[in-house]
């Protein structure tokens, strides 16, 4: 009889606990508005993951101390797609439910061309930080953009520099198979071609392989002096450590999928030298010292990479909810599309299309374990 | 000049899959079972083998030779007790259930492995600077120069010794005995007095160290690791066990060997995009015209 008391008495608590969570969910609800935030947060590129996370963190958090959207505090709901197109579908829908109004992400372009085709029949907006692939904007999705360059651009902007500055005359290009690393070498080759160049050695590579020996000792037999690659920084660090194992002299180059401090922790003092196209440095913008500054003081983080691009892009949807005082998906997209955004990372511009209206490429060299702008 | 450059790289790739065959193919000869967390154990040596190398610079290790025997016993007796620990929670409960079960909770360690190492370590790869450098070239410099690096040689020459060790082991040990005589029928070495589950510990004991063991040399090899490189691993290596007759240790070692051979020579002389396919295009070859592996026993099975 005793213990029958006590379970009533629990079961009542509960109760009263379950009632009272129900009550608090939509008060919360209806003061926010969400905005998603998708990428690799776990998997081989998580390092590209949390650049994204924690620059669109930090801006959200400044956007609500300024009064967020619309008088409305602004809730960042993080969504993993560990770089894998299936579980970026999945991510996609799950958001959806969540009821965002826009998805800053995702990162890899395998994830994003899914995952895009989600959004765009739940018609929300969509701006990919990251995403380079020249398909993500080619497909008429008019609420989709972005805020970093097309890998045609890419791909010209290395072939020129191996072609012009470097005159290098054999090249073998390696890609991971993947939509952007394959796209991004194919571009490249692309170009290259039209430059004179044609390729000694074109091969693609299984991503999660640990072991490239066998691929190294073939780009030694071919005796390039230079060897492009399209993927991202695990494979690209191993590759090039197991280059210098075996005594190829090589340069190496590659592109934006290499911009994290951990592929010159994987590949050591094999990473001096190395090569890189990615946008000219969001850190060195005047607008951006401030946020720099309290990255650096505050989290300890070097905000590298897409971290700062992460943070615009935050700015970019804010100006524009706030401007038309709505979150309807099509006329946000729209005003983007006609209207001059002062970012942290600078002036930003799009096409009609949804993409910058300028290549933003530049030319980077790694040493000592970090990357600056070849300047000249 | 190439091609043997290419055997090296090959071989180097097959004392890996070897070393992770064994396990395999050590307990599906005495359960029948196919251990499919043995990827993940794999995975559990290879991080230990790093943290033990960061803390043994942290404590002011910073003899390279030492640091490395330390990294490579501890890890190999770590991972032993998780391999222990695992076939006490998740396949002795299940020793006499239809054998499904066990192959259901194998796949259950496997996921719970990853999601363990991923909460505790962190999703991001885990780096290891290169500790061993430099190696022989051998050839003319202005030509083809074969690089044999000195962490390869490691490799190959630990896989050998193991491997030579393990055999001598199992032939002429008491455990060792215990364990044929385990794998051949368990019923009747349990009524000539063996204990059967002691013996199947004692696998999972050696299967596990020695997985750990490949861990560590891989992350001294390539310096990378991350919670999902098990998976990879684990499916090479058990395709090597199936390629070399599961249940039978030559088996692996020669399975292991011939598929990192196979992978080299068919990125050497073909593509790298298909090494799997001839990998696994070899492996269905073999398995249509000895369907038991290359030197796997042929159970008469008694109705």
């Amino acid at each position: 009889m005793k213990t029958m008391t006590i379970l009533k008495a629990l079961f009542n608590l509960f109760s009263v606990l379950l009632i009272i969570g129900f009550c608090q969910q939509p008060a919360i609800a209806k003061e926010v508005i969400k905005i998603a935030l998708a990428g690799p947060l776990t998997g081989s590129y998580a390092q590209f993951g949390a650049q994204l996370e924690k620059g669109a963190r930090l801006a959200v958090k400044h956007l609500n101390q300024k009064g967020g959207i619309m008088g409305k505090q602004v809730e960042l709901i993080p969504g993993d797609d560990a770089c894998d197109p299936k579980q970026a579908r999945a991510v996609a829908n799950n958001l959806v439910n969540q009821n965002v109004v826009a998805v800053i992400g995702h990162f890899c372009s395998s994830s994003t061309i899914p995952a895009s085709e989600v959004y765009a029949e739940e018609q929300i907006l969509q701006i990919t930080p990251a995403s380079t692939n020249p398909k993500v904007t080619e497909r008429n999705i008019n609420t989709l953009l972005r805020t970093c360059g097309r890998d045609d651009q890419q791909g010209a902007a290395a072939a020129e520099y191996i072609a012009r500055k470097l005159k290098a005359k054999r090249v073998a290009i390696i890609h991971d198979k993947t939509t952007y690393g394959q796209g991004l070498a194919d571009e490249a080759r692309k170009s290259l071609r039209s430059l004179g160049i044609q390729e000694a050695l074109y091969e693609g590579i299984s991503i999660g392989d640990k072991d490239y020996s066998a691929l190294v000792s073939k780009i030694k037999k071919a005796d390039v002096e230079l060897i492009y690659f399209g993927g991202l920084h695990a494979e690209a660090a191993l590759i090039v450590r197991q280059t210098r194992d075996q005594g190829v002299k090589a340069l190496f180059m590659s592109g934006d999928g290499i911009v994290d401090k951990a592929f010159a922790d994987v590949a050591g003092t094999a990473s001096e030298g190395v090569l890189m196209t990615f946008q000219a440095d969001p850190r060195k913008t005047p607008a951006a010292q401030e946020v720099v500054n309290e990255f650096k003081q505050k989290e300890q983080y070097d905000p590298e990479g897409y971290t700062l691009v992460s943070y615009a892009t935050v700015q970019v949807l804010a100006e524009t909810y706030n401007k038309i005082n709505s979150t309807n998906s099509i006329k946000a997209a729209q005003y983007m599309k006609s209207h001059v955004f002062d970012t942290v990372i600078g002036v930003i511009r799009f096409d009609a299309k949804g993409d910058l209206s300028t290549s933003p490429y530049v030319i980077y060299r790694w040493h000592n374990g970090t990357y600056a702008e070849i300047t000249n | 000049m190439y091609f043997l450059q290419q055997c090296i790289n090959g071989l180097t790739l097959g004392s890996i899959y070897a070393l992770i065959a064994i396990g395999y193919t050590m307990v599906y000869g005495i359960l029948g079972m196919i251990n499919f967390a043995h990827g993940e154990i794999y995975m559990i040596g290879a991080y230990l083998g790093i943290i033990v190398i960061g803390l043994a610079g942290v404590f002011g290790i910073t003899s390279t030779p030492v640091a490395l025997m330390l990294a490579i016993s501890l890890a190999v007796a770590i991972t032993s007790a998780y391999g222990w620990t695992m076939e006490k929670i998740a396949y002795h409960p299940l020793r006499n259930a239809p054998r499904l079960a066990p192959l259901i909770s194998a796949i259950g360690m496997s996921i719970f492995f990853q999601n363990f190492v991923q909460i505790g370590q962190g999703a991001k790869d885990l780096a290891l600077p290169p500790l061993i450098q430099g190696g022989f070239a051998i050839g003319d410099p202005a030509g083809f120069q074969i690089r044999f690096s000195h962490v390869q040689l490691l490799l190959i020459v630990v896989t050998v010794v193991v491997m030579a060790g393990l055999t001598l082991f199992i032939k002429g040990t008491k455990i060792g005995m215990a364990m044929r005589a385990t794998e051949q029928d368990r019923g009747m070495a349990a009524l000539l007095g063996i204990n059967p589950d002691r013996t199947i510990s004692q696998t999972f004991i050696i299967g596990s160290g020695l997985a750990a063991l490949a861990g560590v040399l891989v992350s001294l090899h390539y310096g990378l690791v991350n919670f999902s490189i098990g998976f990879l691993a684990g499916i090479k290596a058990f395709t090597a066990a199936v390629l070399g007759g599961i249940g039978s240790i030559p088996g692996a070692m020669l399975g292991g060997l011939l598929l990192g051979m196979i992978e080299a020579l068919a990125s050497a002389y073909f593509t790298t995009e298909y090494k799997d396919v001839f990998a696994f295009g070899i492996l269905a070859a073999v398995l249509i015209f000895k369907p038991n592996g290359l030197l796997g026993h042929n159970y008469v099975e008694k109705v």
